[in-house]
């Protein structure tokens, strides 16, 4: 396994590098200049200048090579120095950065300032999903056609088929226009002080329509999987053996059914956890969460090409990073398939 | 049983819920009677008074001012910022010398007074300005404000390795004469001298922070994001692109008067011009929204909930047609050459232009597509007063039949019967018509095709996107104007017609040669408009022969080169809680009076 393990990572590396190539490649043909926000009345002159400082006339295989260089060597050294103070390789001030065109900022400080307010919604979101998913799921299943099951499925169905963008519009008219109990906008500046019931509650506040509206979209899909799973395996001959030799229900359904059913639905939970980042950019618009999808946006309209870059090849890393976690944890979970 | 149990679940689970509604309509009511609680202890400091009673010390004691600007910001330097979202947000740290107020006339900011040439703070011969900067102003940091800080934005600002700000290129000097004075020298006579250091583009930054901006330094100076100013707030937490948050400065020179009365101020960024609109109009969250193009019938419909007011503020913004003087067909294309490649349709033609004007209905534009947002102009220089040019006001009444009686006079008239006029030639009167994706652009666009198609004329309208169509380099964009028709909108900088008119000078017009540098984008360009605009650079600012000028001007340009159609204000929305905002200002930064907001009591 550990073998494995290694042969994959090694392998996601010129994968990532392929895919950084690609990103590269189609946002440098992009029409776009850093120029283009500025005011009418600014002089070509100093247009022509800002350009040039910012390397955006230079040759397309120059260009690309500088970013491969501060994408693969200097950001991850940044980090590693500013992190533990060291001057490894070089001092962390005299590294040069990914900076972002519109901002003139390293494009990796305003990332990092963004992941917070992503990781608390989005991840809250996914958590809470999962927690409603599977044990609406597999009651669902064990009691088909009961009411539960019925209700579930209808609940399932609204959550899966209406979009984000309106449920999320109708929570705020509901609970912010007309009740005024939540706020219609996201604080990123408030730090939460765990000592405060105040400061915990407002937090709580600002969550809970975002994090309701996602998690309502999440468990949809994933209990209806669960379900599918679970009525897979229920009719199994192993679980007529289990019930013939005497087990009790709930260890029939909790040990050897869910167990089994669980198995695809780990690999789908672990392969949308990098969809957290890039799902979720129409709800961090909805409820003015100013997270990485809402800099994604951003950056898109300001033709902020450097920063759409980092930010996709970001999102490309998860998504390589977690097929692997799906695939070593299908392996774990079940004993039956083995890789080495 | 079990279902009495659910049911019993909910019952309270709804209770839990209504208190925490309750509990937080009390905190509200809190917060209210507290900014009332202040506002009645200042009772005595009326808003309009200059001099106020000896209420020392009361300057942030406001609480917190919430300002919602969706487009977030970017840059707290408006030398290196992108846009007017940027330069807001900067103007509540650092200022000019002198700035415009909500009428568009030049207010003292960090001087005595506003210079002119009786108080003899400008020379006779127009080339000189000199201001007398206040004494005992303050950086934020506790440094003193003097005549070398001025003259180091100067520095900043100009040379290789500049700030580039256009409003130095006819400065030849600026010399601190002591700490209090500073003289500014330009290559010619200007009577318009306020262009540098004036308004919320142009404002003083400190030599001692800016100094390592310098050069390569410039693009990524962290100073960009901090800057340290002398103005009512200072900035406490900068983050790009979402949130600044800014408390009061208590070095500020009003500060003995209490001002700001706000204690800190956040600029919040994200979501639309709605969700911001909502955010002040319909919920009462926050203190003021700016640039809200929302549709009208939706803005009012949120005032209506009544906790807050639209105000709309407007300069020299004008939406318009632009006719291409050039061809875009010739060799090269779109380029004057000298005049040798004019337009087939349009090249000084007076009578179509006046046609196309005639069968547009700006009434109907600025009801559907602008609402408080907008209203009619047939001029560039839309400014009410003795500037105004009433020569062009046939347009605002919609003339479907006298813009037809019009093209039949002059013989563009539909000679293959397929419903579209032809040039005598025999080339029809079809264009492609260009302008930026946008809403309100795509309405606009619509209703010109349909009043243009009531008189045989045929456009095939297009959009590009902002970031192509304002790109000078772009094939697309707006400078190169490969195509006949193109729709836009232009500012001047401040009050200024001279530096404006500027750019209708044959000299300014983009060519390949000249990399499409300039901005004489129609191309609009002759000897009479060269002559006319020489004539006003050499009139005195207080001769009233400078609106005749203007207006000679204006007539000049809108007579072929381009179709005023909506004069574009700014729309934005302030609680009822708040006053001492005055109107809004089109002319500077909407937050140009900052120092003067606060509850009302």
């Amino acid at each position: 396994m550990g073998r494995y393990i290694i042969r994959r990572s090694l392998f996601a590396i010129p994968t990532l590098v392929v895919i950084g190539m690609i990103i590269f490649a189609i946002l440098d043909l992009a029409p776009g200049d850093p120029t283009s926000q500025l005011p009418l009345n600014v002089p070509v002159e100093v247009r022509d200048r800002i350009r040039e400082a910012l390397g955006f006339d230079d040759p397309f295989m120059v260009k690309w090579l500088k970013w491969m260089r501060l994408m693969f060597i200097n950001e991850p050294l940044y980090a590693i120095n500013s992190l533990f103070g060291t001057c490894f390789v070089e001092c962390p001030e005299d590294l040069d950065r990914i900076i972002s065109w519109s901002s003139r900022t390293p494009a990796f400080d305003i990332i990092i300032e963004r992941i917070p307010q992503t990781v608390w919604v989005l991840g809250l979101a996914f958590i809470l999903g999962i927690v409603i998913a599977i044990p609406v799921g597999v009651i669902s299943a064990y009691k088909q056609y009961s009411a539960f099951d019925n209700i579930g499925t209808l609940v399932t169905m609204v959550g899966y088929s209406l979009p984000v963008f309106f449920t999320g519009l109708l929570s705020i008219v509901i609970f912010s226009v007309w009740l005024g109990w939540f706020p219609t906008f996201y604080t990123t500046t408030h730090v939460v002080d765990f000592t405060s019931w105040d400061s915990i509650w407002f937090q709580i506040k600002q969550m809970i329509m975002p994090v309701a509206v996602l998690s309502l979209f999440n468990a949809a899909a994933l209990s209806r999987f669960t379900r599918a799973s679970m009525l897979d395996n229920l009719n199994e001959d192993y679980v007529r053996t289990a019930r013939s030799k005497g087990l009790g229900e709930t260890k029939v359904v909790m040990t050897h059914v869910m167990r089994n059913s669980l198995i695809p639905v780990v690999t789908l939970i672990a392969l949308q956890v990098p969809g957290i980042f890039a799902g979720a950019i129409i709800t961090e618009q909805i409820f003015r969460i100013n997270g990485l999808g809402q800099l994604l946006i951003t950056s898109i309209n300001s033709a902020d090409i450097p920063m759409v870059q980092t930010l996709t090849f970001l999102f490309a890393f998860l998504i390589v990073v977690f097929n692997l976690v799906a695939d070593v944890t299908y392996g774990a979970l079940d004993p039956r398939i083995r890789y080495d | 049983m079990k279902r009495a149990k659910w049911l019993a679940l909910f019952a309270v689970l709804a209770l839990v819920l209504a208190a925490c509604g309750d509990g937080d309509g009390d905190d509200a009511t809190a917060t209210t009677e507290d900014g009332g609680a202040v506002a009645t202890t200042e009772a005595p400091d009326t808003p309009d008074a200059t001099e106020p009673p000896d209420e020392g010390g009361t300057a942030g004691q406001g609480g917190e001012l919430l300002l919602l600007q969706w487009q977030a910001v970017t840059h707290l330097n408006p030398y290196t910022g992108t846009g007017t979202k940027d330069i807001q947000a900067a103007s509540l740290v650092i200022e000019p010398l002198v700035e415009y107020d909500a009428d568009g006339l030049i207010v003292a900011s960090l001087v005595t007074e506003v210079p002119s040439i009786e108080n003899g703070g400008i020379s006779e011969d127009l080339t000189q300005i000199t201001y007398n900067l206040l004494p005992d102003v303050m950086w934020s940091d506790g440094s003193p404000f003097t005549s070398d800080d001025v003259v180091f934005t100067w520095e900043y600002c100009t040379g290789s390795e500049g700030c580039g700000s256009a409003a130095f290129s006819n400065v030849t000097s600026v010399v601190a004469d002591d700490d209090l004075t500073v003289t500014v020298t330009f290559d010619g006579p200007t009577p318009w001298p306020f262009v540098p250091f004036s308004g919320g583009t142009e404002p003083i930054v400190q030599r001692e922070q800016f100094t390592a901006c310098m050069g390569e330094a410039f693009v990524a100076c962290p100073a960009n994001l901090t800057p340290i100013g002398t103005g009512p707030f200072m900035v406490t937490e900068m983050r790009v692109d979402d949130t600044v948050t800014y408390a009061y400065n208590p070095n500020y020179r009003k500060a003995s008067e209490g001002k700001p009365f706000f204690g800190t101020a956040t600029i919040k960024g994200g979501g639309t011009a709605e969700d911001s609109a909502r955010s002040v109009l319909a919920t009462g969250e926050a203190d003021y929204g700016w640039n809200l193009q929302v549709p009208p019938e939706i803005l009012a419909q949120m005032e209506a909930e009544g906790f807050g007011v639209v105000d709309v503020g407007f300069n020299t913004s004008v939406e318009a047609i632009r006719l291409n003087q050039t061809n875009p067909d010739g060799d090269p294309p779109s380029d004057y050459s000298g005049g040798t490649n004019p337009n087939p349709f349009f090249f000084e033609n007076a009578d179509l232009a006046r046609a196309l004007s005639m069968a547009i209905n700006r009434d109907e534009i600025a009801a559907v597509a602008y609402g408080t947002a907008g209203t009619p102009t047939c001029n560039v220089w839309p400014v009410p007063g003795p500037a105004l040019s009433a020569n062009n006001d046939f347009c605002l009444v919609q003339d479907i039949d006298g813009a037809n009686a019009l093209l039949d006079e002059i013989g563009y008239v539909d000679t293959d019967g397929d419903g579209i006029r032809e040039l005598p030639d025999g080339t029809p009167l079809a264009w492609d018509y260009v302008t930026s994706t946008n809403q309100v652009r795509q309405d606009t666009q619509a209703l010109v095709e349909s009043y243009w198609d009531q008189i045989g004329v045929d456009v095939n309208m297009r959009n590009e996107d902002a970031g192509v169509f304002f790109d000078r380099a772009s094939d697309l964009g707006i400078w190169k104007f490969f195509t006949d028709i193109e729709m836009y909108t232009n500012t001047a900088v401040g009050a200024d017609a001279q530096g404006y008119f500027s750019d209708y000078q044959i000299s300014a017009m983009p060519e390949s040669t000249n990399d499409w540098g300039g901005n004489n984008i129609e191309r609009c360009g002759s000897e009479d408009l060269d002559a006319t605009w020489a004539q006003l650079a050499s009139t005195e600012l207080t001769d009233p022969a400078r609106n005749q000028l203007v207006i000679q001007i204006n007539d000049l340009i809108v007579a072929y080169c381009v179709i005023p159609l909506i004069n574009r204000g700014s729309v934005s929305a302030f609680s009822i809680e708040l006053e001492g905002y005055g109107k809004v200002n089109g002319w500077d930064t909407e937050f140009w009076n900052i120092e003067d907001w606060r509850l009302s009591g």
